[in-house]
């Protein structure tokens, strides 16, 4: 089922701009109507980031006139494996500045709108008024909440991409265009509880899977643009880099949707933070008033050392994390043995136990888990092996 | 019944990385014991404490969403494939 295009044609294009374009201009479904559709286009880019980086690239080179880009973060050393709009010389730089420049060099008809601020229910809807569609690669399921409600309310259909290790995920959300279309609450009510879904950073991802679902969400932006070929309304596209497979899905708009159902309860942006939660209302408890830093914990390793007091400490990561860096005398028991309960087996009642991750996310996890068990003393370090790299150790390697 | 269940990345540290099991039932409902029975603590990802599928996980039987058909005690005839796709919300950093 093909839909109407979202955007009117340009009136005209340049000698220029049909000379750059010829190749889209010979294909009959898209030709001169379709590139004039395109450089008369609004679309904002949610996040200059993995998915963001060909998204943008592949948007720009398409000819899209009007890019926004939505992006608050600067570009970081670890970025660039999958980040290909950035370059090693934008280490340091505002990731929207970065883009910008990549697309000023890959397309100049092309009009950038930057907005850096990061995005909030404050901002949100006077970014997103005046964009025809939405392409989301946020990474976090507070802002990907927000930008369904937002887009919702603003009748804006977005193209949403999801990825993690080596599945994707990419769906049209189009409630407010297609009778029965359905949003990202209809395919997922509810966020997951935080601390059981690992972000990216966390679990990581292959590079190019990056460009696996970035470049589908582009072609369906152009789909949408232009009106050409049959949209990923109501399906999710599912993709598995292991066993390169693909596979389409079908999504249905729920009548009880809170959103865009029969009888709504979200009416207006809501607090996404603590619909989705930055970390467990028993972790939060957990690590209250026992967290400590890791200057603290550089003190209570040399006073282990010299024998006036004892404790065990625990890295609750990954066994591939543990090998990337790790803080001296940490013991490995990833947090899933936690979870299945196989660790507290191995830890002993008569010592502390003081537990560390990469930030301080699953460790705070695990805290209420080992002080649920009996240990009231237990404690976990704030910040993590990356604090402990950039502020005790900085001779090792941060990821 | 033997039906084949697609097992997500996020989920593979149960099935030993085996990204395809078979599993037996009738229904999903069964499917979901027979996994649990050779995949002890899946069934807890899936289903929420009081047994239902949690709400940011799907499961497909064929290319349907169970919550559209009969939710666990929709039918898995022989060959059917179940598929588990939990909300990921990776993008970015």
């Amino acid at each position: 089922m093909s839909l109407p295009p979202l955007v009117e044609p340009a009136s005209e294009l340049t000698n220029d701009e049909v000379r750059r374009y010829s190749r889209h201009l010979i294909i009959p479904d898209v030709g001169m109507d379709g590139q004039k559709r395109l450089k008369n286009a609004k679309v904002l880019v949610i996040g200059a980031g993995g998915l963001g980086s060909p998204a943008l690239l592949y948007l720009a080179a398409a000819g899209v006139g009007t890019i926004g880009i939505a992006e608050f973060d600067e570009v970081d050393e670890s970025n660039l494996q999958r980040q290909v709009i950035h370059g090693q010389s934008d280490v340091g730089k505002p990731k929207a500045q970065s883009a910008k420049e990549s697309i000023a060099e890959t397309n100049p008809y092309v009009n950038v709108v930057v907005h850096g601020e990061r995005l909030d229910n404050d901002n949100v809807l006077q970014i997103f008024e005046g964009y025809d569609l939405i392409v989301d690669g946020t990474d976090n399921f507070a802002t990907r909440y927000m930008v369904n409600d937002a887009a919702y309310f603003l009748k804006i259909p977005y193209v949403w991409g999801s990825i993690y290790r080596f599945d994707g995920q990419a769906s049209v959300f189009a409630p407010t265009l297609v009778d029965d279309a359905p949003c990202y609450r209809c395919l997922y009510p509810e966020p997951p509880p935080p601390g059981m879904v690992p972000s990216c950073a966390e679990g990581g991802v292959l590079g190019v899977l990056c460009a696996s679902i970035g470049s589908i969400q582009v072609n369906e932006a152009i789909k949408l643009l232009t009106g050409i070929g049959d949209p990923l309304v109501g399906k999710l596209m599912i993709y598995d880099a292991l066993e390169m497979e693909y596979r389409k899905l079908k999504v249905r708009k729920d009548p009880s949707c809170a959103l865009c159902g029969d009888n709504p309860t979200v009416t207006g942006l809501i607090d996404y933070d603590t619909f989705c939660g930055a970390i467990s209302e028993e972790a939060a408890d957990a690590a209250a008033d026992s967290t400590i830093s890791v200057v603290q914990l550089e003190h209570m390793l040399k006073e282990r050392e010299e024998g006036t007091r004892d404790f065990v400490l625990v890295d609750v990561r990954e066994p591939n994390e543990y090998e990337i860096n790790k803080i001296p005398g940490a013991v490995l028991i990833p947090k899933g043995d936690f979870l299945n309960g196989t660790a507290l087996e191995k830890l002993p009642h008569d010592k502390q136990i003081v537990m560390h991750c990469k930030t301080g996310v699953r460790s705070a996890e695990t805290l209420a888990i080992v002080k649920g068990a009996g240990y009231a003393d237990a404690v976990h370090v704030g910040g993590g092996v990356v604090a402990w790299v950039n502020q005790i150790d900085p001779s090792q390697p941060s990821y | 019944m033997s039906v084949s269940v697609r097992i997500p990345t996020i989920l593979r540290t149960y099935t030993g990385g085996e990204s395809e099991v078979s599993a037996d039932g009738a229904t999903l409902a069964d499917v979901i014991d027979d996994l649990e029975a050779n995949f002890s603590g899946i069934k807890a990802r899936i289903l929420d404490d009081q047994g239902a599928i949690r709400r940011f996980v799907n499961v497909y039987v064929g290319n349907d969403d169970v919550r559209f058909l009969e939710n666990l005690e929709t039918k898995t005839p022989e060959g059917t494939q179940v598929s588990v796709i939990p909300a990921v919300a990776g993008g970015s950093s």
